[in-house]
């Protein structure tokens, strides 16, 4: 059996994991298909601090996972379908019925874009459905593109996509935006983009890839139809936590609740919880990696107890 | 392989075996961690080639291939396309996808 088990490999996961593996716990990370977290889509990210210039998101996360490798952190691809969370041992089922036990959980497996659920929403993933647009913006130069939301991130993708795209068009369900007054001053002054306030969209349209979109203005209720050449959902995130679902306590979002403030205890012991995957507030980086380090104090805490 | 206009058709018509070819861009985050991953495909699968399209450079052949996301993973098999999908994804799982067409 394993001391420690981290179910994640973003900056809470690998965070951990160095100290973890400083600890001599020689902890393991389970990660799945996208190794490396939300960060691995972005480009440039200037708020981690050490880098006067900024940091490329991807280089920022191969550099985490080489410093946890080497104090002993070893890593295993691989999709966990079941968990039991038990005191005396956890134990992990993978999609290819392996099983894993260990006496720590330390589980960081972050939070993943949301889609809307619409019609032909997922037929046309990678035909000009996008949730990334950093990217994937590039590949709309000239065109016309639709952007579904209203917080920060629609709003700096909306602003992002102008470098690339003739038009933007924000769909934008209520009557205001929910981001940062900076952000929305951006994008309002920005000629390319055209906001539509209460406008949903219900269904995306194409043929072998994407021609536009039915929409309906909430207010109204009138239905109708919007010619583009790519579709933009940036509504926000989900936690990761259907795993976890009976066994750890959540909120209705999903986001694992801790069971004790100031620590990363969830209510089984010996399982912690760090990231964006407990917390809807901060969700930065930094603070993912500040949670994954205590994550790590308290499973060492815990083993020694 | 480093594919191009020049040298791609004859790549994927000629190969023994299947060709994979991966879209991707200096600027793509999910790219960059996908490079190591489909290097080590390309050296643990016999008869396999991987070819990678610079999709900055060659935007002839993203638009050909209706790229419009990437990574983008094109798999040809006597230079016709047998699979065609985007986003990053596990060693195990890429060797799978590629494996089913050999």
């Amino acid at each position: 059996m394993r001391d420690v088990v981290i179910l994640g490999s973003g900056p809470a996961g690998l965070t951990a994991a160095i100290y973890a593996a400083r600890a001599d716990l020689k902890p393991l990370v389970v990660h799945g298909p996208q190794p490396g977290g939300q960060l691995t889509i972005t480009t440039e990210v200037d708020n981690w601090p050490g880098f006067e210039n900024g940091v490329m998101g991807p280089e920022l996360m191969e550099e985490m996972k080489k410093q946890a490798a080497r104090f002993g952190t070893e890593y295993k691809e691989g999709w966990v379908e079941k968990v039991d969370l038990a005191e005396d041992k956890k134990v992990l089922t993978f999609a290819d019925g392996s099983t894993l036990e260990t006496k720590a959980l330390i589980v960081t497996t972050g939070a993943t874009a949301m889609w809307l659920d619409i019609p032909g929403e997922q037929e046309f993933q990678g035909k000009g459905v996008s949730a990334c647009a950093t990217c994937d913006g590039f590949f709309f130069r000239d065109k016309k593109v639709l952007i579904v939301g209203g917080g920060d991130t629609a709003l700096e993708e909306a602003t992002f996509l102008t470098k690339f795209a003739s038009e933007v068009v924000m769909l934008v369900r209520r009557d205001e935006f929910r981001g940062s007054k900076a952000m929305q001053k951006k994008a309002r002054e920005n000629d390319k983009i055209t906001i539509m306030w209460d406008t949903s969209a219900i269904e995306v349209l194409g043929d072998g890839k994407v021609t536009g979109a039915k929409i309906v203005n909430n207010k109204t209720k009138e239905e109708s139809e919007i010619s583009a050449d790519g579709f933009f959902v940036a509504i926000g995130h989900k936690p990761n936590t259907d795993l976890f679902k009976g066994q750890l306590d959540m909120l209705d979002s999903g986001y694992l609740t801790i069971a004790e403030p100031f620590t990363t205890k969830t209510k089984v012991p010996g399982v912690f919880a760090a990231g964006d995957v407990a917390d809807h507030v901060y969700r930065q980086a930094v603070t993912a990696a500040g949670t994954g380090c205590m994550a790590a104090l308290d499973a060492e805490r815990w083993l020694t107890e | 392989m480093d594919l191009k206009k020049d040298n791609f058709d004859q790549t994927i018509t000629e190969a023994d075996g299947v060709v994979l070819v991966d879209f991707w861009a200096p600027w793509c985050g999910p790219c960059k961690m996908m490079a190591p991953v489909v290097d080590e495909v390309d050296t643990e699968v016999e008869k396999l080639t991987v070819g990678k399209v610079n999709v900055d450079e060659n935007q002839d052949l993203a638009m050909q291939y209706n790229v419009l996301s990437i990574p983008t993973f094109v798999i040809f098999k006597g230079g016709q396309v047998v699979d065609q999908f985007s986003g990053s994804m596990g060693k195990d799982a890429l060797k799978e996808r590629v494996a089913k067409h050999l």
